[in-house]
C-alpha cells in the first residue's frame, strides 16, 4: 500500500515537472519565466528635488535593463517597483510601508536626498532590510542603523568631510579668514555646521556666518555684507536658485575673496552650468564626478551615453554628470551583493556590503562603519576657462580641475578667485 | 565689537547700497503683486493662482528666448494680450460657476487653489521639474555711479515694472473702462444703475490683472531660475503687500512693495538674513494694528 502511494507520487511529481517544464522549451530567455526580483523604493519625482529624482530614476532603469539584458539577478529579472515621494517627507513612510508589506518587494533602496531618505528609516529598520541610499547627508548619525550604506562619497565623518578639502585648499595658500553663508534648510545647514567645525579646527578665524531664508531673491545684499568683512575665503552652502542668485550676486559686484564656493547645490547641473558659463570661473566647489583622467572608471562614459539619450526625451540634466552615475552605483552595489551571496537574505547581503570593495561606474566602493564610505572622496572641483551659453565645454575634462583630493587630482588651483 | 563689525555698521556706500538694492527688489515685488492688486484688491477675487500664471509668464519667456532667441522682457510684453484673453476666459469661468451664485468665497477660493496645482502640473509634464533659466545681454552687468551699484539684471525689472505700473495707474484713473473698473471695485450696483454691465468690467479688469502677470514672470525670469513651483515663495509676499498697500490702491501696491523690498535688503546686509520674512511681516501686522485699511487703502 505504501509502496503505491509512494509510486503515484513519484509519478503525480514526474508529470508535474515535465508538465512545468513546458513552456521552458517554447521561450527564450528563461529569465522571463521566473518570478521576478521586486526592487522598491520611492523617489522624488517632483517637488524641490523633482529634477534630480527624475534623473535618478533614468540612472536607475538603465541598471535595471542591464541587468536583465544579462539574465538578471539568481535567473531571475529585475522588476522596479516604485512611488513619487513629491519630496515631501510626510509621504515616505506610508509609501515605504505599502512597498514591504503590500507589494512585498524583495529589496528596497531609497529615495533621493537627506529629507526623504531620513522618514524611511525607521521602517526599513524595523523590517532589518539592508538599505543602500542615495545622497543622504549624515542620515546615520542619529539612527547608526548597520545597515545603512550610502552611496554618496562624502566620507565616514560626512558633515566634516564634506568641506575637507576646501578648506585643505585653503590652508595650503596659508589663508586666514572665513565667511561663512548658508540657506536655511536641513543640507545646506547640515554642511555649514561642518566647514564651520573643520574651519575652526584648522585655525580659521569666521568674520561672517549668517543663514539666509530659502525664498531669497536678491542675494546682492548678502555679497555686500560678506564683502565689507574682506574674508580670504568665502564657504556657501546653498540649494540651486540661491547658488545662481549667489553666483550672479558675486560677479555682479566684483566679490574680491581668494577663494569662493564649497558647497553650493546646482553648480553640478548642466542647464544651470550652461546658464552661468563664465560666471562660474575660478569658483571651487564640492562634486562626485566630472569628466577627468583621473576619473574615467569602467563603463562610466557607456553608461552616460546611453543615459544622456533617455534625458533629453525626459526633459532632465543633459549630461547626468552629477546624480545619475550613483544611481546607476548604488544599485550595482546592492546587486552584486545579490550575486555574490547568491541570495536575498538580508543578514547575508548586510554582511557582504559591510565588508566588499565594489568596482562599479563611479570607482571602487568600500563602506566604512556607519554606512558611509570608508575614505572621503567628495571632489573639490575649480571651474576653468569656460565660454558663455556652451554646454559641450562641460563634457571635456579641464572645464572643471579637480583638486581634492590627491589620489585622483587632475590639477593645481588657479589662484586667487578675484583681487 | 570686532573692527570688521564696526566697519560695516559705518560704511556709508554699505548703506546706499542697501536702500538702492531695496528699492529695485521692491520694484520687482511690485510687478508680482500689481495683478493681485486688481485681482483680489478691487475686484475681491482671491486669485491665490496669480503666482502661478507668473510663472507661466516665465516659461513663456523661457521657450520664446530658448527656441527664437527672443528677450525675456519682449517676450513678456507681446504675450499680453495673450494673458489678457486668458484672464476673461478664467474670469468667465469663475463668474458663471461661483460669482454668479454667489458662491465665491470658500469655493472661488478652491477653484484658483485647483487652477494653481493643475498650472503647476502641466509644466511638469510639459517640461518637466528642472530650473529653467534665460540668457540676455544685460544678465551679469553691472552699472556702478559712484559707490551705488545698478545690476541691470535687477534695474531692469525695476524700469519694466514702473513703467507698467504708471501705465496701469493711468489706465485706470483716466480712461472710461478704468474709472469703471474702479467703480465696480466701489459700487457695483451705482455702476449697473449708470448703464456700464458690471461682469464686462471685470472681466476686462480680471484680464489686465493677468496681462501683468506676462510681464511679471519674464522679470522673475530674467532675475533668477524658475520651476514650476517656485510659485508657491510668491504667494503669501504678494498677498502681504496687496494687504500692507490697502485693497485696490496701486500707488498703496508700489509703496507696500518698496517697504517690503527695503526691510529685506536691510534685514540682508545689516542683520540676519534668517530674519527677513519675520521682519516683512511683522511690518504687515504692526501697520494693520495701527491702519487696518492698510498703507493707502480707504477705510471702510
Amino acid at each position: 500500500m505504501a509502496h503505491s502511494i509512494l509510486r503515484r507520487l513519484a509519478v503525480s511529481a514526474a508529470a508535474f515537472t515535465a508538465l512545468a517544464a513546458i513552456p521552458a522549451l517554447f521561450s527564450t530567455p528563461a529569465v522571463a519565466q521566473q518570478k521576478p526580483i521586486k526592487v522598491g523604493f520611492s523617489m522624488a519625482l517632483t517637488g524641490p528635488l523633482g529634477a534630480g529624482g527624475k534623473s535618478a530614476l533614468i540612472g536607475m532603469e538603465i541598471w535595471r535593463d542591464d541587468v536583465n539584458a544579462k539574465g538578471g539577478l539568481l535567473g531571475r529579472p529585475v522588476e522596479f517597483v516604485y512611488y513619487d515621494d513629491q519630496t515631501n517627507p510626510a509621504k515616505v513612510p506610508p509609501l515605504y510601508t505599502k512597498l514591504i508589506e503590500v507589494d512585498q518587494v524583495d529589496l528596497v533602496v531609497s529615495s533621493y536626498g537627506t529629507n526623504v531618505i531620513v522618514p524611511a528609516m525607521p521602517i526599513v529598520m524595523r523590517k532589518k532590510m539592508v538599505f543602500p541610499a542615495l545622497f543622504g547627508l549624515a542620515v546615520n548619525d542619529e539612527f547608526k542603523y548597520d545597515r545603512y550604506f550610502q552611496i554618496m562619497p562624502a566620507g565616514p565623518v560626512p558633515k566634516e568631510d564634506w568641506s575637507r578639502g576646501f578648506f585643505q585648499i585653503a590652508k595650503s595658500k596659508n589663508l586666514k579668514t572665513v565667511a561663512l553663508a548658508a540657506a536655511d534648510a536641513e543640507f545646506a545647514q547640515n554642511a555649514v555646521d561642518g566647514a564651520r567645525k573643520i574651519a575652526k579646527s584648522m585655525g580659521f578665524e569666521i568674520v561672517y556666518d549668517k543663514s539666509y531664508p530659502p525664498p531669497t531673491t536678491d542675494f546682492a545684499p548678502i555679497v555686500r555684507a560678506i564683502q565689507a568683512t574682506n574674508p580670504d575665503v568665502v564657504y556657501v552652502g546653498s540649494y540651486p536658485p540661491d547658488s545662481v542668485g549667489m553666483v550672479k550676486a558675486a560677479n555682479e559686484l566684483g566679490l574680491k575673496t581668494k577663494l569662493f564656493g564649497g558647497g553650493m547645490v546646482g553648480l553640478q547641473f548642466a542647464a544651470i552650468q550652461k546658464n552661468l558659463g563664465p560666471m562660474l570661473n575660478g569658483i571651487v566647489n564640492y562634486d562626485f564626478w566630472v569628466p577627468a583622467p583621473t576619473l574615467n572608471f569602467p563603463g562610466i562614459d557607456a553608461f552616460l551615453k546611453k543615459y544622456q539619450e533617455k534625458a533629453a526625451a525626459a526633459g532632465v540634466d543633459p549630461l547626468g554628470h552629477y546624480l545619475p552615475p550613483w544611481a546607476y552605483a548604488y544599485l550595482e552595489v546592492l546587486g552584486q551583493a545579490v550575486s555574490a551571496t547568491k541570495s536575498l537574505d538580508q543578514d547575508k547581503l548586510a554582511q557582504h556590503m559591510r565588508t566588499t570593495t565594489y568596482n562599479t561606474i563611479v570607482g571602487p566602493v568600500k563602506f566604512g562603519a556607519n554606512g558611509e564610505w570608508a575614505s572621503t572622496r567628495a571632489l573639490m572641483v575649480q571651474f576653468r576657462d569656460l565660454k558663455a551659453d556652451n554646454l559641450e565645454q562641460f563634457t571635456k575634462a579641464g572645464s572643471r580641475v579637480v583638486l581634492y583630493p590627491d589620489s585622483v587630482k587632475s590639477g593645481e588651483l588657479a589662484f586667487p578667485y578675484r583681487q | 565689537m570686532t573692527g570688521a563689525a564696526t566697519t560695516v555698521i559705518t560704511d556709508p556706500g554699505l548703506f546706499l547700497n542697501a536702500v538702492v538694492a531695496g528699492l529695485l527688489l521692491g520694484g520687482f515685488y511690485a510687478a508680482v503683486a500689481l495683478g493681485l492688486s486688481v485681482a483680489f484688491g478691487q475686484l475681491d477675487i482671491v486669485n491665490i493662482a496669480h503666482p502661478a500664471f507668473i510663472i507661466v509668464g516665465s516659461y513663456f519667456a523661457y521657450l520664446f528666448g530658448a527656441r527664437y532667441g527672443f528677450d525675456p522682457v519682449i517676450t513678456g510684453i507681446l504675450l499680453t494680450p495673450v494673458f489678457f484673453v486668458l484672464g476673461m476666459a478664467v474670469y468667465s469661468i469663475y463668474y458663471a460657476s461661483f460669482e454668479r451664485t454667489g458662491q465665491e468665497s470658500l469655493s472661488g477660493l478652491a477653484f484658483f487653489f485647483g487652477l494653481m496645482f493643475i498650472i503647476e502640473v502641466t509644466l511638469i509634464m510639459i517640461y518637466g521639474v528642472d530650473y529653467r533659466l534665460v540668457s540676455a545681454p544685460y544678465i551679469g552687468v553691472n552699472w556702478k555711479i559712484g559707490v551705488v551699484d545698478f545690476p541691470l539684471r535687477m534695474a531692469i525689472p525695476f524700469v519694466v515694472s514702473m513703467l507698467m505700473t504708471i501705465g496701469l495707474y493711468f489706465y485706470l484713473s483716466k480712461t472710461f473702462i478704468g474709472r469703471a473698473i474702479l467703480a465696480v471695485s466701489q459700487d457695483r450696483q451705482a455702476l449697473q444703475l449708470m448703464g456700464a454691465d458690471p461682469v464686462k468690467i471685470k472681466q476686462v479688469a480680471f484680464g489686465l490683472a493677468l496681462a501683468t502677470a506676462s510681464i511679471a514672470g519674464a522679470l522673475l525670469i530674467v532675475i533668477g531660475p524658475v520651476e514650476p513651483s517656485i510659485n508657491r515663495e510668491y504667494i503669501g509676499r504678494a498677498f502681504a503687500i496687496v494687504v500692507l498697500g490697502g485693497m485696490g490702491s496701486i500707488a498703496g501696491t508700489v509703496l507696500a512693495a518698496f517697504i517690503l523690498g527695503i526691510a529685506e535688503s536691510f534685514v540682508l546686509t545689516y542683520a540676519s538674513p534668517s530674519w527677513a520674512p519675520a521682519v516683512a511681516f511683522g511690518i504687515l501686522l504692526f501697520t494693520l494694528a495701527v491702519r487696518p485699511s492698510g498703507i493707502l487703502g480707504r477705510p471702510s
